[in-house]
């Protein structure tokens, strides 16, 4: 898999972007608050519009100012992994878990990902009972059972307790060296970044 | 409390008209607040100010602008009439127009505060598990609202069971077609002997608007209580 990115886009006074070519394994986008950085995941998922610029995964072209494309975000089947959770409230976590399931694709198998993320015992509660790393993993999880063929994380173990940050970096780990999904990972922390990263790009 | 059997049919045809307005006002209401709360358009201050116009206006216009264009001669009247065969006028389905029409501003208010209230950013998160518009509306954004939207269905059912000017105005007071409670209450006061019937009719209305308040606020409540876990 290759992401080739170039995009920019005015917001406000500031002029944010990013432009950078990659291959398989773990991308990090790293620099300080206020680069750009989840600005230009929302760009990359097709939640924020860049004025000018492309997104290309696979050769396949997502976004495209001079050729006029720009894919809705629903087909582009990238796992959005977001600072908060958002999960959804009137669901159970099994029903979180299975919202994007239906999608065609390469879905994961249920009782493989629940394992490896260790959430089997959370599927009846209701997201407003879980501890923000476990709600966090129930939303890794539900990205990866839409069928997403690469991972947008946003800052995945901010605010969280070291051994809570442990287990989401174990759980990145066996996205990045047994499913070998390729992962676009935004943080701000070094050791995070040398830790994770096959590839660092600064923002 | 015991009603006579021609108080009990003054309950009843309030309940019919009250229900018929809630109902067939629901989605123009949600259609509205929609609009409000989510659209971008040129004439949204107009559209806003046109909804809640029966709110501020005297009931009496509001009813002698139904008469206007429910009447024989008016566009809507004589478009019934020519399609249908049908008139309103004097009916109780006038007088569900008429609930309806003042009932709209209090619901539109009620639904569009639920719709604001919608995290968007949980519309966002559907969009990129392979939502398309319609079932993120339909799977997230409706029933996070639902509480809400109920909530003003109950308080319209009550504001058109208490409705009187507009609907004595465009529909006039047929026992038994269009006089409703409050109606029927205003006809008992004319009465020489009426006081023991206005004392039962009155009773019956507090408690079906004291309930309705209830319920709405209870279901308001559960739409702001803790259903967003971010």
């Amino acid at each position: 898999m290759s992401f080739d990115v170039d995009v920019t886009k005015r917001l406000g006074e500031r002029q944010i972007g990013a432009a950078f070519t990659a291959e398989d394994g773990l991308i990090v986008l790293f620099g300080p608050s206020g680069a750009g950085k989840t600005s230009t995941l929302n760009m990359i998922a097709g939640l924020l519009r860049p004025d000018r610029g492309h997104v290309r995964i696979d050769g396949e072209t997502l976004f495209d100012s001079a050729q006029r494309v720009d894919m809705p975000v629903q087909r582009r089947r990238i796992g959005y992994v977001f600072q908060e959770p958002r999960l959804f409230p009137h669901k159970r976590v099994r029903a979180n878990l299975l919202y994007g399931s239906h999608n065609a694709g390469r879905a994961l198998a249920f009782d493989e990902t629940i394992a490896f993320l260790g959430i089997g015992h959370l599927l009846d509660r209701w997201p407003r009972s879980l501890s923000g790393g476990e709600a966090r993993r129930v939303a890794i999880g539900r990205a990866l059972l839409a069928g997403a063929r690469f991972l947008l994380l946003d800052e995945p173990l901010s605010s969280l307790d070291r051994p809570r940050r442990e287990e989401i970096m174990r759980a990145i780990e066996h996205i990045r060296d047994v499913l070998r999904l390729p992962v676009l990972m935004v943080t701000h922390d070094s050791e995070e970044a040398e830790r994770l990263g096959t590839q660092i790009v600064r923002l | 409390m015991i009603l006579t059997p021609a108080e009990w049919e003054i309950v009843r045809l309030s309940l019919k008209v009250g229900l018929v307005a809630m109902a067939v006002t629901l989605p123009i209401a949600f259609g509205f607040a929609w609009l409000l709360a989510r659209g971008q358009f040129p004439g949204k201050v107009l559209l806003d100010g046109l909804v809640h116009l029966p709110l501020v206006l005297p009931p009496v216009v509001t009813g002698w602008l139904l008469l206007i264009a429910f009447g024989p001669h008016g566009p809507i009247g004589a478009w019934l009439q020519g399609w249908f065969g049908v008139t309103v006028l004097f009916r109780w389905t006038g007088a569900a127009i008429a609930a309806g029409v003042m009932a709209l501003p209090l619901m539109v208010r009620a639904i569009r505060l639920s719709i604001e209230a919608v995290d968007r950013r949980l519309e966002s998160a559907a969009r990129t598990l392979g939502a398309g518009p319609w079932r993120t509306f339909r799977s997230v954004t409706l029933p996070l609202s639902t509480p809400g939207v109920l909530a003003g269905a109950v308080l319209g059912f009550a504001r058109s069971i208490g409705e009187f000017g507009a609907t004595i105005t465009f529909v006039s007071n047929v026992p038994g077609e269009t006089r409703t409670l409050p109606l029927a209450i205003y006809s008992a006061l004319q009465l020489p002997n009426g006081d023991a019937e206005v004392l039962r009719l009155a009773l019956v209305s507090v408690a079906l608007a004291f309930g309705a308040l209830i319920v709405s606020e209870l279901l308001a409540q559960r739409s702001g209580r803790g259903m967003h876990v971010l």
